[in-house]
């Protein structure tokens, strides 16, 4: 059961390149659509490629093998996001990308446990994850196993109350063995978070519920890894969150531009022009 | 030990062949693609119409007011607007202590999170203190391809449990616009369902002098082989289906019942009665604990005992995809109606 000395499969594949790949299978899959929450998955895909090519453990060809840290996508929504990371790494079939949305798809708009290999959790009704990792965090322990429960959430998710009994119940039961990740991309479906319901200050916060909390540049990889190593390495028994400042649309200028909003609106002949300018950046 | 539980079925799906493709319908739940008139924000912009004359309305949104139309009022009417951000339980909460404070609050959110995460600050300090708060849903039923996450199926059941609760299923635009007021009036809490956006506007077409009556279920169609009961959009489609039932020589009547609770008992057994009828009442809600078993007890209990069938949706978490395919596979389209109906007569 303890294999977490074992790092992610072994790659010579650059984070940068997988970051890169994450975002250019969520633009193909919103051309298949003709919408999704694209400006979500472009400003996570650093976060998403260095979890399951830098921190995290666990098997491809087993999604539910026992020993794997567990990531649990609490925002529904992002599902395309996470799709094309289990895609890129080779969770799901690539092939299926093409099915994104559509009947019969294993992939819908909305994460659904029961539809996907490596979903672990139907999110969606948001301010739900913290508390299941908890309960996951705990399982473990009882297990006496050493993984690690990873839970994605939205600063939208902040507003939530349950996110706050789940971070006083984590920090209680000791639960070292979660970890948090924020996307702090400072929208909501109405508008910015921070002129909506201000979580802020959020790192004060959760230390005064007793976690170590760190805030990082989501879209700058290296402070990604550095923010993944620091909260693996703490050794007291303190849950850990990383707060991510990400920047919406994040790879394709001309969107990150335009007027964000909680769905970015992105027209028929965008999304090729969108593959595009990704292209000209391409990592090695 | 492994957690095995929940039915895990991700081996891979039938893959549809690319050109039968249908992409879900995300959070659209405007209904307008079928070739009726429509009204633009009935909710929002009845609701401003109504303030300007009410100081003590005001409106509440848990990061959802632009999609329950609420945003129109808070344009209009910025100062009595409150965003309370992704927090559905101090959005009731709060409408309570305004309600208490002499207001009267319009609380928006989608139908599953006020009625799944909302429901004991709904139930304590909403209803129990009988306050005139109005919870107004977006999404009601079958309205989203996002899954079970997004899909209302069990909120009337819901709240037909709680005492107090005055519970509205408008059909359309008109019901929209009209009843927006009628709440205003009814000094109690209120749960209704909401269409936005791009409504359409289908009651005046057969009524022109339709107007929503709180409490009232009222004669859309006469008809004499089937009398249907029906609330919410579905009254649109079984008028649909009413006309294609006619072609086949099945004459439908269909009884619009807006109102979930309290219910019209009477018009209903009155109508129950005019015997030879088949019965049948069709809701965009699970067939448990809805408007079919409203109706089912209260004839039964009356003693009037026609033929009765139930058209809703199954007591199953629904799946996730294009809305008209949910909608056929579940019998709640104007197809899955008409064949129901002529497998029963
Ligand atoms: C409990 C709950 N309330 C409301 C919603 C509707 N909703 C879907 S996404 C969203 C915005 C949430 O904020 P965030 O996740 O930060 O949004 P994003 O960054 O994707 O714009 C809302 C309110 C929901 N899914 N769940
Ligand atoms: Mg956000």
């Amino acid at each position: 059961m303890n294999e977490q000395s074992h790092p992610a499969p072994a790659s010579n594949v650059s984070l940068e390149r997988r970051a890169w790949n994450i975002r250019r299978k969520a633009l193909l899959m919103g051309e298949v659509q003709g919408q999704g929450y694209i400006g979500q998955a472009l400003g996570i895909a650093d976060v998403l490629a260095a979890s399951y090519f830098h921190a995290m453990t666990h098997r491809p060809a087993d999604p539910e093998w026992e020993g794997r840290d567990r990531f649990l996508l609490s925002i529904g929504h992002y599902a395309i996001a996470l799709y094309a990371v289990l895609m890129e790494a080779g969770i799901l079939p690539e092939e299926e990308l093409e099915t994104y949305g559509m009947d019969d798809s294993r992939m819908p708009m909305s994460g659904m446990a029961s539809y996907t290999p490596g979903m672990e959790i139907t999110g969606g009704s948001l301010g739900h994850g913290l508390g299941i990792a908890v309960g996951m965090a705990m399982g473990l322990k009882r297990k006496n196993s050493d993984a690690f429960v990873y839970n994605l959430m939205s600063d939208g998710e902040l507003g939530e109350g349950s996110t706050w009994e789940a971070a006083m119940s984590a920090s209680h039961h000791k639960l070292n063995n979660l970890i948090c990740l924020v996307d702090f991309n400072d929208q909501q479906a109405d508008g910015k978070s921070t002129e909506m319901l201000s979580a802020e200050p959020v790192v004060p916060k959760f230390e005064a519920f007793g976690w170590h909390a760190q805030r990082v540049n989501g879209n700058d990889l290296a402070a990604v890894v550095a923010a993944f190593d620091a909260a693996r390495a703490v050794t007291d028994d303190r849950p850990r969150v990383i707060v991510f400042d990400t920047t919406m649309c994040k790879g394709v200028p001309f969107l990150e531009q335009r007027d964000i909003t909680h769905f970015v609106r992105v027209e028929a002949d965008e999304w090729s022009k969108a593959l595009a300018v990704l292209e000209e950046g391409k990592p090695a | 030990m492994t957690h095995n539980s929940h039915a895990r079925r991700y081996e891979p799906r039938k893959v549809t062949p690319k050109e039968d493709r249908v992409a879900t319908s995300a959070m659209i739940a405007s209904l307008a693609a079928e070739g009726y008139d429509t009204e633009a924000a009935p909710f929002g912009n009845a609701l401003v119409e109504l303030a300007k004359t009410r100081p003590e309305i005001v409106g509440l949104s848990a990061d959802l007011a632009k999609y329950t139309d609420l945003h129109i009022f808070a344009n209009a009417m910025p100062d009595r607007f409150y965003q309370m951000g992704m927090a559905e339980q101090v959005l009731v909460s709060a409408a309570a202590g305004l309600a208490r404070e002499g207001f009267i609050p319009f609380a928006t959110t989608y139908a599953v999170f006020a009625s799944r995460r909302a429901y004991d600050f709904i139930a304590m300090a909403i209803a129990e203190e009988n306050l005139p708060v109005k919870i107004v849903c977006a999404l009601p039923g079958l309205t989203t391809g996002y899954g079970p996450s997004h899909q209302a199926t069990e909120d009337l059941a819901i709240f037909r449990g709680l005492p107090n609760m005055t519970i509205i299923d408008p059909c359309d635009a008109v019901d929209i616009r009209q009843m927006v007021p009628v709440l205003a009036d009814h000094n109690g809490p209120v749960y209704s369902r909401l269409l936005r956006g791009k409504v359409p506007a289908v009651l005046n077409r057969y009524k022109p002098d339709y107007q929503f009556t709180l409490g009232k279920a009222q004669m859309i169609r006469e008809g004499r082989d089937v009398l249907m009961i029906t609330s919410g959009f579905m009254t649109m489609r079984a008028l649909d289906a009413a006309e294609r039932l006619a072609k086949d020589g099945v004459d439908v009547a269909v009884l619009h019942n807006p109102t979930i609770k309290p219910l019209d008992r009477e018009t209903i057994l009155a109508e129950a009665r005019l015997g030879g009828r088949l019965v049948v009442t069709a809701e965009n809600h699970t067939v448990v604990g809805g408007l079919g078993e409203a109706v089912a007890t209260t004839l039964l209990t009356n003693g009037v005992t026609p033929t009765f069938r139930m058209i809703g949706l199954p007591d199953e978490f629904l799946e996730a995809g294009a809305l008209p395919t949910l909608h056929d596979m579940y019998g709640i389209s104007v197809d899955g109606i008409v064949r129901q109906i002529k497998g029963w007569v």
